[in-house]
């Protein structure tokens, strides 16, 4: 105690204070933010959730997907597409849907994770279809990051891009980029194939394989970038882009210098 | 060697004096230095893009070299236990494997590797730039046309260098390019399949390749761009180097600075700036991030597969076409004795076409546009692009050409990042390949003589200074400033030919031949802003009197 208090005036003293708190901090709003997703995912629904699902899908989804959710002209029915593709489409902000288009924009998410559970819910309750995911299968510290790569790539690289970054598909539709995806989502986007995405279901990829992925996009996702800003990701057509405007812009610049009269 | 009889009675006196003299006398070294050390080249900074593209090239060999310490270009497959955890377990090939130990195990080896990429894209980015430098500015005519050839030649070996290094770490990105390159090989009707088993070693992918490319990629490309640069820099040594117009400059002279020494000093330093900048780039920008792509895999194609740049026009073109035009199918089945072979056209013509003409017309042009100006004269001094309106056209209409295809290269991503139809993209390319170059002529060419006629009238009436002055009879005036005579010659000295009509010989025949010439000097040289005159300066001097400032006006207006 003594030591430390004759160090009190080091001039680091400051620095390890302000360390020492941001650490305290973060590990408690860690622990927090953590203990409140688990919280969030429940799959059994009560009655009443399936109650006032039913009130809440009449005002605000009905007008489309019609009363009971069977359909219209302009969106599909809903009867069997499970609550994992409501709590989708909800709480990405897909659904209710901005404007018609190629596909669904994410937007900011409308109703509250109560009401998207009750939304599921009434879903849920009209046809079977896949539930949303429990955490045991989407923790990614059980994934197996390398097969999990293989898995992407096979799979999913040809839309969504080798390194997760989006791309392009026919008529204004596209794949979108996967980073700050939560797993949650990522695992119900496999099984109920939204928009223009196949099914993957479990017997195209298996629950523990999904649970690679997952692991594989969140490794990709928190490691950065091994040789510096990584331009996006795009691959060769940024790079050339970047060559282009900056290298030789700044190379252009040098040589008006080097070329300029001192005079 | 009347020097050396002077350098004999020579005698040093410090020790550095000493050691030098004796270094010269055995190897005559100064001789050399007093002929090229006095040799005078123009100052000018687009005439460094040659100089970024040598320096680039050097940056090249050196971290090549280093890369080829490590690198090992097998086929062999092998299970990755390196750093990068994503890929641990994978199988993969030695080549990816050795790519990824140099990323992540080798000190420096990312970094290494990434100087390696970014001056491969730089060094092909310089030598195009330099080459439109040459041709807008004419500075291929007379007597340098071999040196356009040469520059030709290694803008396709540059081509060829890059594209056999993208191939070789052997990820999905590169393996889908050379799965590219393997199917418009085998579009080529009856050899085909020939020519792709013979590169190949077998059907694709086999285990050769990576081998292969690598014996080009390390050896013989290198060799015959050193070879050609080599050639390139002698023929500029003896042409001497070409200059922009202006007072002083002459064709039979060049106006700058000696070699010696202080632009030595500014070319050596200007390699060392090059270096710099892409070190500075390779630490803070990734290239070709071959972790994300993963091991070749026949199968998988990532979105946002490209070429680098330098071959995206190719891809790009690949793209634009159309696999049937409307139910008019471009696949045809063609009986042989031997058999049916196809010919697919929908591949062959955007793989091979748009190459053919821009190669060919770029190899030829110096003798198109001699056989149109019918002008052997010798030119060491540079037209401004504006004074060759229809040469200037020409060759926007053939960037346009190639940066539609380009562009056409990152179709999906402008349809990701604009939030457009991909197939509307297509579509407006499609328009745009063959509608951009004739608008990109035509625009060009209005622009260039536009800026003729800017030229002319400032050098008949001076500049406008915005300064309005009102005469003591009530007439408002703008005053002109009569431009110097420095500025005068630049705008006044320049070539403009005039149409040549085919001329019947003594039988009143004109042949088809002189019919086409006539045709093409009309193309050329009809629309045409003469040159002032002297006549017509002295006139404008003299009717315009009022116009432009009097004595007075223009002391206060230079004075300012």
């Amino acid at each position: 105690m003594k030591a430390l208090s004759q160090r009190r005036r080091h001039p680091l003293a400051a620095v390890a204070l302000l360390l020492m708190a941001l650490l305290t901090t973060g590990g408690i709003y860690a622990a927090a933010s953590t203990a409140n997703e688990a919280q969030a995912q429940t799959t059994s629904f009560t009655a009443n959730d399936v109650e006032e699902g039913s009130k809440l899908f009449t005002a605000n989804c009905a007008s489309c997907h019609g009363m009971g959710a069977t359909g219209s002209d302009a969106a599909p029915s809903l009867v069997g597409v499970g609550a994992a593709s409501v709590d989708f489409q909800v709480g990405t902000g897909r659904m209710p849907m901005q404007m018609d288009g190629p596909q669904a924009q994410v937007k900011p998410v409308q109703f509250t994770e109560e009401q998207t559970r009750q939304l599921a819910a009434y879903v849920a309750s009209l046809g079977a279809g896949p539930a949303i995911p429990s955490d045991d299968v989407l923790d990614a510290s059980e994934g197996d990051t390398a097969a999990g790569g293989e898995l992407f790539r096979v799979n999913c690289a040809m839309c969504h891009n080798a390194a997760a970054a989006g791309g392009a598909l026919t008529r204004g539709k596209y794949a979108p980029a996967l980073d700050g995806t939560s797993a949650k989502h990522i695992y119900e986007a496999m099984v109920t194939g939204p928009q223009n995405m196949p099914v993957f279901n479990d017997a195209n990829i298996t629950p523990e394989d999904k649970q690679d992925i997952i692991a594989f996009l969140d490794t990709i996702g928190e490691q950065g970038s091994p040789g510096g800003a990584d331009l996006g990701s795009l691959g060769p057509v940024s790079e050339g882009l970047f060559i282009w405007v900056a290298g030789l812009g700044v190379i252009i610049a040098f040589t008006v210098w080097l070329t300029s009269r001192s005079s | 060697m009347s020097s050396s009889t002077a350098t004999q009675d020579f005698v040093p006196k410090t020790r550095v004096g000493k050691v030098t003299d004796y270094v010269d006398s055995r190897v005559g070294g100064s001789s050399l230095v007093k002929e090229f050390g006095r040799k005078i080249f123009p100052d000018h900074w687009t005439f460094m893009f040659g100089e970024v593209a040598l320096y680039t090239f050097v940056i090249l060999l050196i971290s090549g070299t280093f890369l080829t310490f490590f690198y090992d270009p097998s086929m062999a497959e092998t299970e990755y236990d390196g750093s990068y955890l994503p890929l641990r377990g994978v199988e993969m090939s030695v080549a990816y494997a050795s790519t990824l130990d140099i990323s992540f195990d080798v000190r420096g080896g990312l970094f290494m590797r990434q100087v390696h990429h970014w001056a491969a894209l730089l060094f092909v980015a310089a030598v195009a730039v330099h080459m439109l430098r040459v041709f807008f500015t004419g500075a291929f005519r007379k007597p340098r046309e071999f040196n356009w050839i040469i520059g030709c030649v290694l803008l396709i070996l540059s081509l060829a260098a890059g594209f056999t290094g993208y191939s070789l770490p052997d990820d999905l990105l590169s393996g889908n390019g050379l799965r590219i390159i393997d199917g418009v090989m085998k579009a080529i009707p009856v050899i085909g399949t020939y020519l792709s088993f013979f590169l190949f070693g077998g059907e694709f992918p086999g285990t050769a390749i990576v081998g292969r490319l690598y014996v080009l990629h390390i050896l013989l490309v290198p060799a015959v761009i050193l070879l050609m640069i080599g050639l390139h820099l002698f023929l500029v040594v003896l042409h001497k180097h070409s200059q922009y117009p202006g007072p002083g400059r002459t064709n039979t002279n060049v106006v700058g600075y000696p070699v010696g020494p202080v632009y030595a000093a500014k070319a050596g330093g200007f390699f060392f700036i090059v270096f710099g900048v892409l070190a500075a780039i390779a630490a803070a920008f990734t290239i070709n991030p071959i972790w994300n792509y993963g091991p070749y895999d026949p199968s998988p194609v990532s979105a946002g597969t490209q070429p680098d740049w330098y071959i995206g026009w190719v891809d790009g073109a690949l793209r634009l076409m159309p696999g049937t035009l409307g139910n008019f199918d471009l696949e045809f089945m063609i009986p042989f004795p031997w058999g049916t072979n196809a010919l697919s056209l929908n591949v062959l013509i955007p793989a091979l076409v748009p190459a053919i003409i821009l190669f060919t017309l770029m190899f030829a042009w110096p003798w198109i546009e001699g056989w149109v100006t019918k002008d052997t004269r010798e030119h060491h001094l540079l037209d401004r692009p504006r004074n060759a309106p229809t040469r200037t056209a020409i060759g926007v209409a053939g960037v346009v050409f190639y940066c539609v295809m380009w562009a056409a290269a990152s179709s999906d991503l402008i349809a990701t990042h604009f939030m457009v139809s991909l197939n509307d993209v297509t579509y407006w390319l499609r328009a745009l390949v063959i509608i951009g170059p004739i608008l990109g002529f035509m625009v060009s060419r209005r622009i260039s003589l536009a800026l003729q006629r800017k030229d002319r009238e400032i050098a008949l009436h001076g500049r406008e200074t915005g300064r309005i002055v009102r005469l003591p009879h009530g007439e408002f005036i703008e005053v002109h400033e009569p431009v110097d005579d420095y500025k005068l010659y630049t705008l006044t000295s320049f070539d403009s030919p005039r149409v040549s009509q085919p001329t019947p010989d003594e039988n009143g025949k004109v042949s088809r031949l002189d019919k086409v010439h006539g045709r093409l000097s009309r193309f050329f040289f009809e629309d045409r802003v003469a040159p002032v005159r002297p006549s017509e300066l002295a006139a404008s001097h003299d009717d315009h009197h009022d116009e432009v400032a009097g004595t007075k006006d223009r002391e206060s207006i230079a004075s300012r």
